[in-house]
């Protein structure tokens, strides 16, 4: 029997009952459309994740020091123990209070005299690592330096939002703000800043300057590590920033970058892969039953085939390719439906669609397998008829 | 008429077709069915049927007619006995052969047409080839010279369900004569026809005849049997020739 003439008559099975044959496909395109949603989001989003956890989060550790009576839980000159740990990078402490989050700040009238210069800004009490711990870089003139915060100097940087927003565009006449009524000079401009971007519209001032406007206690501790080290140093910082009461500070360290990959991964993953598989063993369970059907239905059809010359394996080979070709329809379907799918949330989510060329191939395989097996047992019914049985 | 339909394809021309060989040779001939109780369906049948000849088998129902039919059609197996068709030993064949020498020498014609009711009538004769060698080019040809031998050239592309009774039984000869069989084995090909219908089968059996072809009928209608050249009456599994 020629191979075309097998097609054809397993076409011609196919579309003779066209609207059977489009319901038995809906489960293996259900299932296929799941699997291939799932693996082309979770390689997307995983994309993603990983884009950005390598970037930044996997390596920044924040220490929030809850607020004490009496004695502060971690001193200022702590964080020159966390800096000395293996593994960072660098450390800042900040003190914010919540209360005077926001100060009226003022620029020098010298600066514009013809804008509104006050402005309410966060002020922050900062040790001199801040830059290097926000990943910023001075924009314009330099942070403040050990020197500063031992004589107590009434400086400033402030974020470039706050320069913009003061009006401060150049530091060479030494412009000075106006902090609850006090003059502070400006000495540098931090601009660029990744990690805690709000800070760019804050004022930052030594710890020792700060002091005098209730600015006292560290509140928050940013480390950043090597990459990979960060599971290890927020389990060494709290000791390292408070001895004794490491354990009353609340460490939030990221997942490191592998798991969190893999966890975004796999919490997508594992559910909807089960999902997928379930819906294509449904899908398979369809075909087989209503191949099935199909066969006693054609009981005469395949005892006149015998009777025209056909052998068991002809009879067997048409149904196992009627039954394929439904799950290669289901496949094909079920791949252009997942991909369209997994575009448009890429799409939504402002995502590079990442979708694997082998993935489009191997859908359809994947669809036409499951007919393939679910036509097995039909088959075989088919090809085990008796011709004499089949015709009478 | 074209040859082609009238010689048969090289591929199986080398086995006793001369003229003067029965194409149906049964020799002692026995049918069990293990049963309970066993059934011998057909007992020590001997039959010969020569090219050219027009048999109609006869006999009340349960005698052995369906089952005389499927050992002839290389459908069933004898429990003992000869069949040769063509001259050649077909109760030794392995079933490929067999599977094989069915689709190409005989010719089914049924009681109820079993035509695709999917498919035009044309496409359903060219079914007939798809199982032989045959090559494909050319079978559509082939087909319709078929129907145009029944005289149904009018109908090629119509659905079987369009059809009268008696166009599909044509249309089931044209798809029985292609690919040039020795033999048509017809089960009560009336059986499902009116009386008008039931004459243009039997008036196109004629003619097939008057071109040579080998018919066997199986019928329990007088009226067929009365236009069969030979007739041969089955009972209980014996078969006497009338
Ligand atoms: N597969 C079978 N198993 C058992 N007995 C059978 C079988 N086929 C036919 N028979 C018996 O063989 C006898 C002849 O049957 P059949 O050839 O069908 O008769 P007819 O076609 O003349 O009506 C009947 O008694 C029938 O019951
Ligand atoms: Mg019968």
């Amino acid at each position: 029997m020629d191979v075309r003439d097998l097609i054809g008559e397993a076409v011609a099975g196919m579309l003779a009952r066209p609207v059977r044959s489009a319901l038995t496909t809906l489960g293996t395109v259900l299932g296929i459309t799941t699997l291939v949603v799932t693996l082309g989001v979770a390689a997307t989003a995983g994309n993603q994740i990983v884009g950005r956890f390598d970037e930044l989060v996997a390596t920044a550790i924040t220490v929030e020091v809850p607020e004490t009576e009496h004695v502060p839980l971690v001193e200022w000159d702590a964080v020159d123990r966390v800096t000395r740990l293996r593994g960072v990078v660098s450390a800042a402490a900040l003190a914010e209070d919540k209360d005077q989050a926001n100060l009226s700040v003022r620029s020098n009238d010298l600066v514009d005299p013809a804008r509104v210069t006050t402005q309410r800004l966060t002020v922050l009490a900062a040790s001199t690592g801040l830059p290097e711990a926000v990943r910023g870089r001075m924009v314009l003139g330099r942070f403040y330096d050990a020197g500063h915060v031992r004589r107590g100097d009434r400086v400033a940087v402030i974020g470039d939002e706050a320069a913009r927003m003061l009006g401060v565009t150049r530091l060479d006449a030494a412009p000075a703000i106006f902090i609850a009524g006090r003059a502070y000079t400006v000495i540098g401009v931090l601009g660029d800043v990744r990690r805690e971007r709000n800070l760019r519209s804050a004022v930052f001032v030594p710890p020792t300057a700060g002091r005098r406007f209730g600015l006292r206690d560290v509140s928050r501790v940013l480390v950043n590590t090597d990459l990979g080290a960060a599971e290890l140093i927020a389990r060494q910082a709290p000791a390292a920033l408070s001895p004794g009461n490491g354990d009353m500070l609340q460490v939030v360290a990221p997942p490191s970058p592998t798991r969190a990959r893999d966890q975004a991964q796999e919490d997508v993953n594992a559910l909807f892969l089960i999902l997928g598989l379930v819906s294509l063993l449904v899908g398979a369970v369809g075909i087989a039953n209503v191949t099935l059907v199909t066969v006693m239905e054609r009981v005469a059809e395949i005892g006149l085939r015998r009777s025209l010359g056909a052998a068991r394996r002809h009879v067997a080979a048409q149904f196992l390719l009627e039954s394929t070709l439904i799950g290669l329809t289901g496949g094909v379907v079920g791949a252009s439906v997942g991909v369209v799918a997994v575009v448009a949330v890429s799409a939504a989510k402002e995502w590079t669609p990442l979708l694997d060329v082998r993935l489009a191939v191997a859908a359809p395989v994947a669809g036409a397998l499951v007919g393939l097996l679910a036509g097995l047992y039909p088959a075989m019914r088919a090809a085990r008829m008796e011709p004499v049985d089949a015709l009478r | 008429m074209p040859d082609e339909l009238l010689t048969r394809s090289g591929a199986a021309g080398d086995t006793g077709q001369e003229a003067g060989r029965p194409v149906i040779e049964l020799a002692d001939v026995c049918r069990d069915f293990p049963s309970q109780p066993p059934v011998r369906a057909l007992a020590h049948v001997s039959l010969q049927v020569g090219r050219g000849d027009y048999l109609a088998i006869v006999g009340p129902s349960g005698s052995g007619k369906s089952t005389l039919l499927n050992v002839l059609g290389l459908l069933d197996r004898p429990t003992s006995g000869h069949y040769r068709l063509d001259g050649t030993e077909t109760t030794t064949l392995r079933e490929k052969h067999r599977t094989r020498l069915r689709g190409e020498r005989i010719g089914f014609v049924f009681q109820s047409f079993h035509l695709l009711p999917h498919r035009s009538v044309v496409e359903n004769v060219m079914l007939a080839e798809i199982y032989t060698a045959q090559p494909r080019a050319g079978r559509r040809g082939r087909a319709l010279a078929a129907l145009e031998r029944v005289g149904l050239t009018h109908r090629v592309d119509f659905p079987p369900g369009r059809l009268s009774g008696g166009e599909r039984q044509r249309a089931a000869i044209a798809r029985a004569l292609l690919g040039g069989p020795s033999l048509l084995l017809c089960d009560e090909p009336t059986g499902n026809l009116d009386s008008r219908n039931t004459e243009a089968v039997l008036g196109l059996f004629d003619e097939l005849r008057a071109q040579g072809m080998t018919i066997v009928v199986i019928t329990h209608e007088q009226e067929v049997s009365e236009r069969a050249g030979r007739r041969v009456r089955i009972t209980d599994g014996t078969l006497l020739e009338e």
